[in-house]
């Protein structure tokens, strides 16, 4: 069992808020525009631990926290 | 909490101040809050409140300003309970936008509007300059509270336990148009008991009180979308106004049928021309008398059929003002008598007739 | 797989029409985190502002007012009065609150209304194009003050916390700031003490939250975040600024 996060990215509003709290360094600009026109940020899931920090610091609730099968690596 | 239908004791004949009456009476409609700020000359109301809703475990609160005091108002009404307040002329100038909001949330609330002399801080006389602001709105947008215009501390009494009912049963301001000479009459009046004027009144299913078993409640006035939504509010309200028009145009007729010469004031303008008015019939004159007590929705109707029974009448409007409810007037006749058949005789800043001025004036008019 | 953590379920699931960066997105979800926990949203009533934060009713499921701009205190007063039960949340943003309705939130904290306030310090007025508030710092340039505001002729900047604090019957005054995650579950805290005074009776309870406006600010968020580190908390001290328990 692993915790790590989900983006829905067509929330997302691309402020980048969330690249620098992430303490692993998973999260970068996509370099790709959602249905709005933002350049939305996508997850590294194999560095994501599932701290949910980008979820506290998103001001656009685009994140969720699960928790996967797999190992936390 | 009071009890909505308060019925309290039997009918007294009671003396009271215009100012108390109108506190007296909204107890008895079962008015929860009351929400003002003291000025000159309404504050006797305020001071008879406080105590008296102490009395009845009702809430009174004196506001920080007639601002506050106005959205309080609004707060309450949104909570779905009787509320009211009042002011004089500066003070209701303050509360103009927080009753645009009130009409246009369609919220239900009394409005106590004690005239006296303006423009700016003006004085404390009795005046009638403020009919353009309740009757035309008075706040941003197109928007009517309906205005009801007592001439007696009966009158107080009466129309503002009729105010609350009116108010719930159109989802619309009133206003009661005093002047500073009825809100400081000190008269003895007959203090019935709470009759409701309608059968049922509408629920207040839109009131804010939680929204366990129902869905969210919002009480609004910004309609940013759809687009025409704003558009559709004021069709909503358009065609309420014009229901409000056809059912409710109050007015009462003194010695109108073959009158010579008819006289049209409202307020305490109306009791002291109707003393002039006796003593020129004394002496054979046929002077009549047409008092609105509805100024808004103001009695056209009324005063075409008036118009159209004595061909040649002329009419004198008497206000405090320089002439306002002269307009509606002019409006209701125009296409019935000619504009020479209209005249006017008043000022603003506080000038209070007195019978003889009126007495003069009349005899004036017939020399003409 | 299950799901560990999701948004709050008093709130939108909708994008919301803030900026991207705001931080009137982050107090919503705030909001609706402690309003689940607590389990009010049934009896609550929101008094909402005039601002970017005037279109709340669209975000949060509960009644809400929409007041006129800087009235909410008074509006609120008056539910609460005809209403004592239920749970009357006043949300401002420093226009509201520090300017126009300067007078009602002065009384009302002043009487001692038994409410819960949220004031959104965000130092600029965003809804109107990014104008200079009361709150805005001395330099600060904004589209009103274009060369920087200045002491001489529009004063220093309004510590809200502070004045209130000298009122007596205010009972919990608390400056946080949402620009990290270690302040935003600061601010989170604050905001369910700031609920849980209301619910307990204890009596007027607000939280100051410094807040991003990218946009007001003309910066990038993330520069955003920069200026409430450093000037913003510099002028504006985080804290409790009253505590009556």
């Amino acid at each position: 069992m692993a915790k790590k996060v989900q983006i829905n990215l067509e929330k997302c509003k691309g402020c980048d808020l969330c690249i620098d709290v992430c303490p692993k360094a998973a999260i970068r600009k996509s370099g790709v525009s959602n249905k709005k026109g933002y350049d939305y940020v996508e997850v590294d899931i194999e560095r994501c631990n599932g701290c949910g920090a980008c979820y506290i610091i998103c001001p656009d609730c685009c994140f969720i926290i699960i928790e996967t099968a797999g190992s936390a690596r | 909490m009071a009890e909505y239908n308060n019925t309290g004791s039997d009918t007294r004949k009671v003396l009271m101040k215009g100012n108390e009456a109108v506190g007296e009476a909204a107890i008895k409609a079962g008015c929860l809050c009351y929400f003002a700020y003291p000025i000159t000359p309404q504050t006797e109301t305020p001071e008879y409140l406080s105590r008296r809703m102490e009395e009845e475990n009702l809430i009174f609160l004196q506001a920080e300003s007639e601002i506050a005091a106005i959205n309080m108002v609004f707060g309450a009404s949104a909570a779905g309970v009787r509320v009211m307040t009042s002011s004089s002329s500066p003070g209701i100038s303050l509360k103009q936008e927080g009753i645009s909001y009130i009409a246009g949330a369609e919220l239900p609330c009394v409005i106590i509007n004690v005239v006296r002399g303006g423009p700016g801080l003006g004085n404390i006389e009795a005046s009638q300059a403020d009919y353009f602001q309740s009757t035309r709105g008075g706040g941003h947008g197109d928007y009517r509270c309906i205005v009801l215009a007592p001439n007696s501390v009966q009158e107080c009494y009466d129309m503002t336990i009729n105010a609350f009912d009116l108010a719930d049963y159109y989802r619309i301001p009133v206003i009661i148009q005093n002047d500073g000479i009825i809100g400081q009459l000190v008269e003895p009046f007959e203090m019935h008991p709470y009759k409701p004027m309608f059968e049922k009144l509408p629920p207040k299913k839109w009131a804010l009180t939680g929204c366990a078993g129902r869905e969210p409640n919002v009480v609004r006035t910004l309609y940013l979308k759809p687009p025409d939504g704003l558009e559709q509010l004021n069709r909503k309200l358009d065609e309420r106004y014009k229901r409000i028009q056809a059912e409710l145009r109050w007015v009462e007729l003194f010695n109108c049928d073959k009158a010579e010469l008819i006289i049209i004031a409202y307020g305490a303008t109306s009791r002291i021309a109707k003393s002039a008015i006796k003593k020129h019939n004394n002496n054979g004159k046929k002077i009549g008398m047409f008092r609105p007590k509805t100024l808004w929705p103001w009695p056209d109707v009324e005063l075409v059929e008036i118009a159209r029974k004595n061909k040649g009448v002329k009419f004198l409007v008497i206000e405090m003002s320089t002439g306002q409810m002269l307009e509606d007037v002019l409006l209701s006749l125009m296409d019935v008598v000619p504009k020479k058949g209209i005249l006017f005789y008043g000022m603003g800043g506080g000038w209070n007739p007195t019978p003889d001025m009126i007495y003069e004036k009349i005899a004036e008019v017939l020399a003409e | 797989m299950n799901i560990v953590k999701t948004q709050p379920k008093s709130i939108t699931t909708e994008s919301t029409k803030y900026c991207p960066g705001c931080g009137h997105g982050i107090v919503l979800r705030l909001i609706g985190e402690v309003v689940d926990e607590l389990g009010i949203r049934e009896k609550m009533i929101l008094a909402a502002p005039v601002g970017c934060s005037v279109i709340l009713y669209d975000y949060i499921f509960c009644d809400v007012v929409e007041c006129a701009h800087g009235r909410a205190p008074a509006v609120g007063t008056a539910i609460k009065r005809v209403h004592p039960d239920k749970f009357v949340l006043i949300y401002q943003g420093d226009g509201d609150l520090a300017a126009i309705g300067t007078a009602e939130i002065i009384h009302a904290a002043n009487r001692g209304e038994n409410m819960s306030v949220i004031f959104v310090n965000n130092a600029v007025y965003g809804m109107t194009g990014g104008q200079m508030a009361p709150t805005t710092l001395i330099g600060q340039k904004t589209t009103t003050s274009p060369f920087g505001r200045t002491i001489k002729g529009m004063g220093k900047p309004i510590r809200v916390c502070e004045l209130l604090a000298t009122l007596e019957e205010t009972k919990y005054l608390e400056r946080t700031s949402i620009h990290s995650v270690r302040n935003i579950n600061k601010t989170k805290a604050a905001i369910r003490k700031v609920f849980q005074n209301q619910l307990n009776g204890i009596g007027f309870s607000l939280v100051e939250i410094l807040s991003m406006c990218p946009v007001g600010w003309k910066v990038s968020p993330k520069e955003a975040v920069q200026f409430i580190e450093e000037p913003l908390i510099n002028y504006f001290p985080l804290g409790v600024y009253k505590d009556t328990e």
